[in-house]
């Protein structure tokens, strides 16, 4: 919200200097987000008086004018539309300074003498764009700084409210708050009621009266609809960031400004019958003020006549029966709708205005019939007319809370004990009255302004926030010393993350939602994707069910800018619809890309093949200590190559996903070169083994290489199982170290060298022990697979 | 016969003139073999009387010993200078990188949480996660925030049907462990959050830490020593710490925290659009309807909450001037945090 220092200060005046005001109201909760001036940092710009006006004997939209400053009169030339004789205008004489840069001096325009200049609002810095020049009123004192005339050292002051001080969006609440917190006396100016001198009334009737306990009518007759608001008035508001109107219009926004109470005013003439508050009815369609048509909702709160709609109550009026520059007899209205009734209904048809705002936040409940007087009041001063009675319907007004505060509770929630007479100074000022004491305190009545006040920790609250939450005191909370569980059978989070540090992967933070073609193409392809109803964009408009989405985006801006290799994971939750039910499941995703190794002297360059992610993901699933129980097998993902993928299987469940990005995806998404992709099931993988110590063996190990001709279509793994299985319990180790087909090897057939390594606990293995056994693996290699021993 | 004088003396200075490890065993062979010139020696002295051969024994033995002696000496002396020269050759520039795979990093918001949790977690505080796509209930109900509540305003919440949403903060997860803890409650929850929001300064996803602590005398003046220390042990530097009264639905008393500009140390930046306070944190005493909700009795106990903004205390730690970086993802970025 926007005020006027000036204003505020017509209210409350405490004897300390703008940054010290403002800073208290920040420390008070009212946080003061900005400050603007309320004009330019002009000067020698004084009230002028246009004396008589003539034609330019040289240029058409030129006049030469003789403008009096009081004392003498000046040959001023003037390009404004709207200047006129006995018009009062800003007058910038010679040697006045408009700006840092912008002196006013003696000059000729088209041959003329001008010895001055006529100003614009927008000249001194008061709007951005202006129509002409400022027209000041007729009983402006010729001659005086308009600086000083228009009070222009001004502040404008934007505070960021927060929902609960709804009480503060008024100068009137805002002047409440800092006679509080600078204990000093509130100047309410003087507002009477205003007496009706004509009879008219018009029947109110509430249909609804849960939303709407409260509403005044007032119907007054016979306005001038020539007449102007007041620049006064027009200033004040223009520093409150309210446009001007009409002067009807002006007239409620400034009590709306001024004492928190949200006003409209209608055409009587378009009404008929009598007013009718009620929700609106199925079908009902209301044309808005801003022109707008919306269909309303049953939840909506309207006001009606007889016939027809006439407003959305609280929120906005309607074009039909607003006040227009013809209106002659208008209808007041000032009443209470509870919030509940109000909120959130300006937001579900896109719209905010200052009334909602207010309404949905809480109004003062017994402000409805100040408001009334004060604004026929200033209506009959602007436009005239004769007002009628106030037509006033009550139903049942909300209660004000009595709320106990029991001293032991300050102490307990605070960590410090207050001073009654602290306690009770507070809360008086704050507008509270003690009614009756307990054993530890107090039962206090709730003005009707503080509606957010209902309950101890609400007084609490206060007393903390105009003590100062920064003399309060400060301790370190005594808290029981229990250790907290450690548990070793998991691999954390933490530590594969850092493991992939340790391999070379950047990690990387995507966004969870992704496009939804990514989603599909590099999904499972069964379309489980969970879109958002209200994405920011497109691109972003379902939940991620896979990393590689994110990853592969990541790799395609990074290779946009000049980098050759990448190795990235994430770590994070996917989310998908199985059968109805949303699953979101921890995942650690790895790309790798480019060379396997960053260019360096003394190694050779290899591009990253299947073996170097997959060597990755077994060092990963050693952090388990059970690497034994996963196995890698052949598997079809839509994502990823034929022939080129495994699916991760932990005793059978699958944990994960490895291989190539299928080649029709990198084309699709303009990749180079190949990508391996990797995604595991972080809570499916983590279960870990805690070690169990093995006693080791006092006796040297053996070892036996092998080398077998058999045909490729036999995997490692069957390989391994078979000579596992064959070799017994003294085989302590088998691994392959070498492969090879091609030249010297017969077509479809690939050699391999094999190192078995035998061991026994509780003694040396002789040559008799092993050639059995090695024997007896050459003949199960033969028979299973047809393998011949290489000469 | 040769003198045995003369070849002694010849053999010493054949020996001290020897160059390598060769030609000193072709003086040993030389000398000292079986048919060496000292063997010769000894094998003569069959031919000598009986009463002169023990002394010329004797002479022969000693001027074979002497040369033995040169021998190794010569040999040692050799082998030295071989080893020196071998060093020599040796000599690598070890000043050439090493072999190795590429640097991997973390990305700096993990980093940042990371920290976050170290420094709570010493402090007796464990960590708790919850779902991301929540219900209404725990995003908003459960934490005083009833429909049309104008907060709801503020969060910009996406949605995927009118129950179910993107959680707008982790103050979710304080509810999911109080409806399944009992008091004491010592908890910090990092993760994403999400707000219908993009600009210069707004990402649609973003990363909070939220921290709750519920026992029977935990009080605001506990709330602000905690917060003022966590956030000179997090800058590593001894900031002031200003505690401002603002509102939160699920919390009362509830406080904005500012901190001392870590830029310009207060005298007004950039960095704190010249304010010379930035602010970090909101947090306050949970409300009572919160503790009632998840069947907590806020008569018998009290406890705080805090929520920080982690992409915002990483950008401050680490200089970063456009939220952007964070979730661009740039290779270049990413690798200065190496």
């Amino acid at each position: 919200m926007k005020f006027s220092e000036r204003w505020l200060r017509e209210w409350v005046d405490p004897a300390i200097e703008t940054e010290e005001l403002l800073q208290r109201l920040t420390m008070a909760g009212l946080e003061v987000e900005g400050t603007e001036v309320a004009a330019n940092d002009f000067s020698g710009v004084i009230v002028g008086e246009v004396l008589a006006v003539a034609s330019h004997p040289d240029a058409d939209k030129l006049h030469v004018c003789e403008v009096s400053d009081g004392k003498d009169i000046f040959q001023v030339v003037c390009g404004a539309a709207n200047v006129r004789t006995g018009l009062k205008i800003p007058f910038a004489r010679i040697g006045a300074q408009l700006s840092a840069d912008f002196k006013i001096k003696k000059a000729k325009l088209r041959g003329v003498e001008s010895h001055g200049m006529l100003c614009s609002a927008a000249e001194l810095g008061l709007v951005e764009v202006a129509d002409g020049l400022l027209e000041l009123p007729a009983n402006a004192p010729t001659g005086i700084d308009i600086r000083q005339y228009l009070q222009l050292d001004d502040v404008i002051v934007e505070v960021n409210l927060t929902p609960n001080r709804g009480d503060c969006l008024s100068v009137a609440g805002l002047a409440r708050e800092v006679s509080v917190i600078t204990k000093t006396a509130l100047n309410v100016p003087v507002m009477s009621a205003v007496k009706a001198s004509i009879p008219d009334t018009f029947p109110v009737e509430l249909q609804s009266t849960a939303d709407c306990p409260r509403y005044l009518g007032r119907i007054i007759r016979n306005i001038n609809p020539d007449s102007e608001t007041p620049l006064w008035m027009l200033e004040k508001l223009r520093r409150s960031g309210i446009r001007n109107i009409d002067p009807v219009v002006d007239v409620t926004n400034y009590v709306l400004l001024e004492l928190g109470q949200p006003m409209h005013a209608f055409d009587f003439d378009k009404l008929e019958g009598g007013i009718r508050v009620r929700r609106a009815e199925p079908a009902e369609a209301l044309i808005l003020l801003d022109g707008k048509e919306v269909a309303l909702t049953p939840e909506t709160l309207v006001i009606a006549d007889h016939k027809k709609v006439l407003a959305m109550a609280g929120i906005m009026g309607g074009k039909y029966s607003a006040v227009s520059p013809r209106t002659t007899n208008i209808f007041l209205e000032s009443a209470f709708f509870v919030p509940l009734a109000i909120a959130g209904r300006a937001r579900s048809y896109g719209m905010h205005t200052d009334a909602a705002h207010r309404y949905e936040r809480g109004v003062d409940p017994n402000l409805s019939p100040l408001a009334m007087e004060r604004a026929t009041a200033l209506l009959l001063d602007i436009v005239g007319g004769q007002a009628g009675p106030i037509v006033e319907v009550n139903a049942q007004m909300p209660a004000t809370a009595t709320v106990s505060l029991r001293n032991k509770r300050i102490e307990k929630l605070l960590g410090v004990s207050l001073p009654a007479d602290e306690i009770h100074d507070i809360l008086t000022r704050l507008g509270l009255q003690p009614t009756n004491s307990h054993a530890d305190g107090f039962c206090w009545k709730v003005p009707s302004w503080r509606f957010d006040i209902s309950i101890e920790v609400d007084l609490i609250e206060e007393l903390a926030r105009v003590y100062g939450y920064n003399n309060l005191s400060v301790s370190t909370a005594q808290t029981n010393m229990s250790l907290q569980p450690q548990p070793e059978a998991n691999v954390g989070i933490k530590s594969i993350r850092n493991t992939l540090v340790g391999l070379g992967y950047q990690e990387v933070v995507t966004y969870s939602f992704v496009a939804p073609e990514l989603a599909c193409v590099l999904g499972d392809g069964k379309g489980n994707e969970i879109k958002l109803a209200n994405p920011i964009s497109q691109d972003m408009s379902v939940m991620r069910s896979s990393l590689w989405p994110g990853l592969l985006t990541t790799l395609k801006y990074n290779q946009n800018r000049q980098q050759t290799r990448a190795r990235l994971f994430e770590s994070g939750l996917v989310f998908n619809n199985t059968n109805n039910k949303i699953e979101q499941v921890v995942k650690v995703g790895c790309l790798i890309w480019g060379a396997h190794h960053p260019e360096q002297w003394g190694s050779v360059e290899k591009e990253v093949d299947f073996y170097d992610i997959k060597g990755d993901v077994e060092l990963l699933l050693g952090l388990t200590h059970n690497l034994a129980h996963f196995s890698f097998d052949p598997g079809l993902l839509p994502a990823l190559q034929p022939g080129q993928t495994a699916e991760i299987k932990c005793l059978e469940h699958t944990v994960g996903w490895l291989g190539a990005l299928h080649p029709k995806i990198l084309q699709a998404l303009d990749i180079q070169g190949k990508v391996f992709l990797l995604e595991l099931d972080y809570e499916l993988m983590s279960a870990a083994r805690i070690t169990t110590v093995k006693n080791l063996s006092r006796y040297p190990s053996v070892r036996r290489d092998l080398a077998i001709l058999l045909s490729e279509s036999v995997s490692a793994k069957e390989l391994d199982s078979l000579l596992r299985d064959t070799a017994g319990s003294e085989l302590q180790d088998l691994i392959i170290f070498d492969l090879y087909s091609g030249k010297n090897i017969e077509k479809g057939k690939k050699s391999v060298a094999l190192g078995l390594t035998f061991q026994h606990p509780s003694r040396t293995l002789s040559e008799a022990d092993i050639n059995p056994i090695i024997d007896s693996c050459i003949k199960a290699l033969a028979d299973k697979f047809n393998a011949e021993l290489r000469k | 016969m040769i003198d045995l004088q003369v070849l002694t003396t010849d053999a010493l200075e054949a020996i001290a003139k020897a160059q390598n490890s060769q030609e000193l065993e072709q003086l040993r062979v030389n000398f000292l073999g079986k048919k060496g010139s000292f063997t010769e020696q000894l094998k003569a002295l069959g031919g000598l009387s009986p009463e002169v051969r023990p002394a010329a024994g004797a002479a022969i033995n000693q001027a074979k010993d002497q040369v033995q002696e040169a021998l190794s000496e010569r040999k040692t002396l050799i082998d030295n200078a071989a080893a020196e020269i071998e060093l020599e050759m040796g000599q690598i520039d070890i000043t050439l990188p090493g072999r190795k795979q590429s640097t991997g990093g973390l990305h700096p918001v993990t980093r940042t949480i990371e920290r976050i949790e170290a420094i709570f977690i010493g402090a007796g505080f464990t960590m708790a996660e919850g779902p991301e796509i929540e219900d209404d209930y725990h995003n908003f109900e459960a934490l005083n925030i009833p429909a049309h509540h104008p907060a709801r305003a503020m969060h910009d919440t996406f949605y995927f049907d009118a129950n179910t949403l993107l959680r707008t903060h982790t103050s979710t997860v304080q509810v999911r462990v109080m409806e399944s803890t009992a008091p004491p409650i010592k908890i910090i929850c990092p993760g994403r959050v999400y707000r219908c929001d993009s600009d210069m300064t707004h990402t649609p996803m973003f990363h909070q830490v939220e921290g709750l602590f519920i026992d029977e005398n935990v009080s605001f003046a506990d709330l602000k020593g905690l917060i003022a220390e966590f956030l000179r042990v997090f800058f590593e530097a001894d900031l002031a710490v200003r505690f401002r009264p603002s509102y939160f639905p699920f919390t009362e008393p509830s406080a904005e925290v500012d901190v001392q500009c870590v830029s310009c140390k207060g005298d007004g930046c950039r960095v704190c659009s010249q304010t010379g306070c930035l602010e970090v944190l909101g947090c306050g005493m949970v409300h009572p309807k919160v503790l009632e909700k998840s069947n907590i009795d806020p008569e018998k106990y009290t406890g705080f909450a805090f929520g920080m903004g982690v992409d915002r205390l990483a950008m401050l730690r680490y200089q970063i001037k456009d939220l952007r970086l964070l979730f661009e993802n740039d290779l270049r970025f990413l690798r200065q945090f190496h």
